[in-house]
């Protein structure tokens, strides 16, 4: 199978007003692999995604999804590519007023004329890839976390994109839903040849399921590589991220004035 | 809930506020009154409406027999016009006399209509040709105490001689 | 001390200058929800919904508070038309304040805080959980399938309520003055159906609820969909559109009495 680029990057820039968020990144995906971009809080990971989705517009550069400039197209041809994008939120943001069905056939309802009967078939087909064929009947404030976000990506593949991209779908989860969710990500990849982008700070689940790994620090890429060169790298912001240390090049002081000098212990009392 | 349950509330809910639309109109306001019967124009001059208003009604002996519907000024004749709608079930000679009254002492007016004798009777774009013009307080009380004065005066006048 | 009132009136100057942003803001939006409203009507089951939720809902606020403020108007009525020997005219009152003044009003502010503030709730929560960005993803406009439809419900749920509210207030009276206090039934009736005109009373009172309903909800929508994805954010949101409703509602009454109640004739 010929591995071509879904997505090029190149020399993004993102600011927040006079805040630079994304400083001339430059990234390359191919189809069908699972890809995680890692980094602290507030590296701007999030805004990535936003910005790959057409959500937000680049201050300069460009983000290219299959050929296509994302921010240089109209409404309506945005809303086309859109289609063939998913995106999983953080806590599933699933439609609270419809239930797990309805929110895994709305995609369908809206975007396509099939009749209900195949729209049926198709939905329990979907939540049954993800294990939650018996609670389609459910309302989504019946269900715990995991179960919610599986449920969003069952909603996530109702109609079969060629991308989905994960925002922290590790977070808040128990072990084996962990397991479960990273189980799920690679054999929908696999099975549906799409392509997937993980952004996380769990370390030790993705590195078990991607094939490769960006780390953003300060608006930069900081590194990248396979799972393998990661676990062996030896710059100083992956070894501090991937084994977890408390300091590092993200240091664990906010920055302040000298201890010393804010207790009022130096030029002391006359 | 049910769909169905939904739209019966909802439905139910729309005609309510229908209805009660149409109870405001009907009982509560008098669009009911309005007699959508067929009616035949008449206009009178008056040299005083006095406070009389558009959509007054027209009655004799008590009975509400039509509506007035413009008042117009006439340049020609230098007083007012009155256009009024009458019921087509009442028919009135042309002599009928055509009065502004107030209800009441200082209620709203309207226009009473007193028949003639004549045999032949009003038709549509015909003229009241006997018409009195409202009374107007102020110029009654004026009259009242000028009369009052004048009389005073005349007594002091015998009196002197 | 100049420093002081130099700073106080930047201050004031940038709140103006935000007010004057933000009203442009929500003029925009209001015309966006306004053209993207052909998903309502193709999908009407999405208004109907929303027709229960802020019409029906609102149902058992708008009665009891319409059947006791035509009570208390009876009354109060009936105590002061007593003193000039005009008690039968309390039919008369009723029916007019309610009609022209009260039930428009009334109704709004009510349909305001119950209806206006579960619709900013909705939607502000919508936005906070991602609800409308997931929907912006799935290429979904949120607009016209969350805040086109719940504004065609308030706009057409208003008009019925305010009749309602009317409708049970004029009842409300009959039941004291004539029940209760014992005047007559028939004079109740017929006063109130000579002085009551439809074109002027009934009609006016319809057009101030339709504008009233417009107002309320368009506020309402917007606040939702504005507000900031956070706890602060909604709890904010539904408080402005209370505020902001109310005095909005006061003040188009104002502008509206003055130009169509002038005085006859």
């Amino acid at each position: 199978m010929v591995s071509e680029s879904l997505i090029e990057i190149e020399g993004l820039n993102f600011s927040y007003g006079q805040r630079p968020i994304l400083k001339g990144i430059n990234m390359t995906m191919e189809r069908g692999k699972v890809i995680a971009i890692m980094g602290g809080s507030g590296s701007g990971k999030t805004t990535l995604l936003r910005l790959i989705g057409g959500a937000l517009s680049p201050t300069s550069g460009y983000v290219k999804v299959a050929g296509e400039v994302v921010h240089k197209l109209k409404r309506d041809e945005l809303f086309r590519m859109r289609r063939k994008m998913s995106m999983l939120f953080q806590f599933g943001a699933l439609f609270t007023d419809l239930s797990v069905f309805d929110n895994v056939a709305f995609q369908m309802r809206e975007h396509t004329d099939l009749p209900e009967s195949m729209i049926r078939d198709l939905v329990l087909m979907k939540l049954q890839a993800v294990g939650l064929r018996g609670a389609h009947e459910l309302m989504p404030g019946q269900l715990s976390g995991g179960m919610a976000r599986r449920v969003a990506l069952a909603r996530s593949i109702a109609l079969d994109p060629l991308l989905i991209m994960y925002d922290e779908p590790f977070t808040g989860l128990d072990p084996i839903s962990l397991t479960v969710i990273g189980n799920l990500i690679r054999r929908l990849t696999d099975a549906l040849g799409m392509t997937s982008i993980v952004v996380t700070h769990d370390v030790q689940e993705s590195l078990k399921i991607v094939d490769y790994v960006y780390f953003i620090a300060d608006g930069v890429i900081a590194a990248h590589g396979t799972p393998d060169e990661v676990r062996r790298s030896v710059a100083p912001f992956v070894h501090q991220f991937v084994h977890g240390e408390e300091d590092g090049p993200v240091s664990f002081h906010y920055p302040a004035s000298p201890y010393a000098q804010d207790l009022k212990l130096e030029g002391g009392f006359a | 809930m049910q769909r169905a349950t939904m739209d019966l509330w909802v439905g139910l809910f729309v005609m309510a506020g229908i209805g009660a639309l149409l109870v405001l109109a009907l009982k509560v306001g008098n669009l009911g009154t309005y007699s959508a019967n067929d009616s035949y124009q008449v206009t009178g001059n008056f040299e005083n409406i006095g406070g009389l208003k558009v959509r007054a009604p027209v009655k004799s002996a008590g009975v509400v027999v039509g509506r007035v519907t413009d008042i117009q000024f006439s340049t020609e004749t230098y007083d007012a016009l009155v256009i009024m709608n009458i019921d087509s079930r009442y028919k009135f000679p042309k002599d009928t006399f055509a009065s502004i009254l107030t209800s009441g002492l200082i209620g709203e007016q309207y226009i009473g209509l007193a028949a003639g004798g004549d045999e032949a009777t009003l038709k549509d774009g015909d003229t009241i040709m006997k018409t009195n013009s409202a009374l107007v307080l102020e110029e009654m009380i004026g009259k009242f105490l000028f009369n009052k004065a004048s009389e005073g005066s005349s007594s002091e006048n015998s009196d002197k001689n | 001390m100049p420093r002081r009132i130099v700073t106080g009136i930047q201050c004031v100057r940038h709140r103006v200058i935000d007010s004057i942003w933000r009203l442009g803001y929500a003029t925009r939006f209001f015309l966006l929800t306004l053209i993207k409203s052909g998903t309502s009507l193709r999908r009407f089951t999405l208004v109907i919904r929303e027709l229960y939720f802020t019409g029906v809902q609102s149902l058992i606020i708008i009665l009891v508070s319409g059947l006791f403020v035509g009570m208390v108007l009876g009354l109060q009525g009936f105590e002061t038309l007593q003193r000039y020997g005009a008690e039968s005219a309390v039919g008369t009152m009723v029916a007019l304040s309610l009609l022209r003044e009260l039930g428009p009003v009334v109704s709004a502010l009510l349909f305001a805080s119950r209806a206006g503030s579960a619709i900013t709730a909705e939607i502000g929560l919508m936005k906070a959980t991602e609800q409308l960005a997931a929907m912006e993803m799935m290429a979904v406009d949120p607009i016209a399938r969350v805040v086109a439809p719940r504004f065609w419900a308030g706009v057409i749920s208003m008009p019925l309520l305010a009749a309602l509210f009317s409708a049970i207030g004029v009842y409300g009276g009959y039941l004291v003055a004539v029940i209760l206090i014992g005047v007559d039934e028939g004079s109740f009736w017929s006063q109130m159906q000579s002085a009551v005109d439809f074109h002027y009373d009934v009609v006016n009172g319809i057009i101030k609820t339709c504008v009233f309903g417009i107002a309320v909800t368009a506020i309402a929508v917007f606040e939702g969909y504005d507000a900031a994805p956070t706890a602060e954010g909604v709890s904010g949101a539904t408080t402005r559109t209370v505020v902001t409703s109310s005095l909005a509602i006061l003040g188009l009454d104002f502008i509206l009495t003055s130009f169509m109640f002038r005085g006859m004739g």
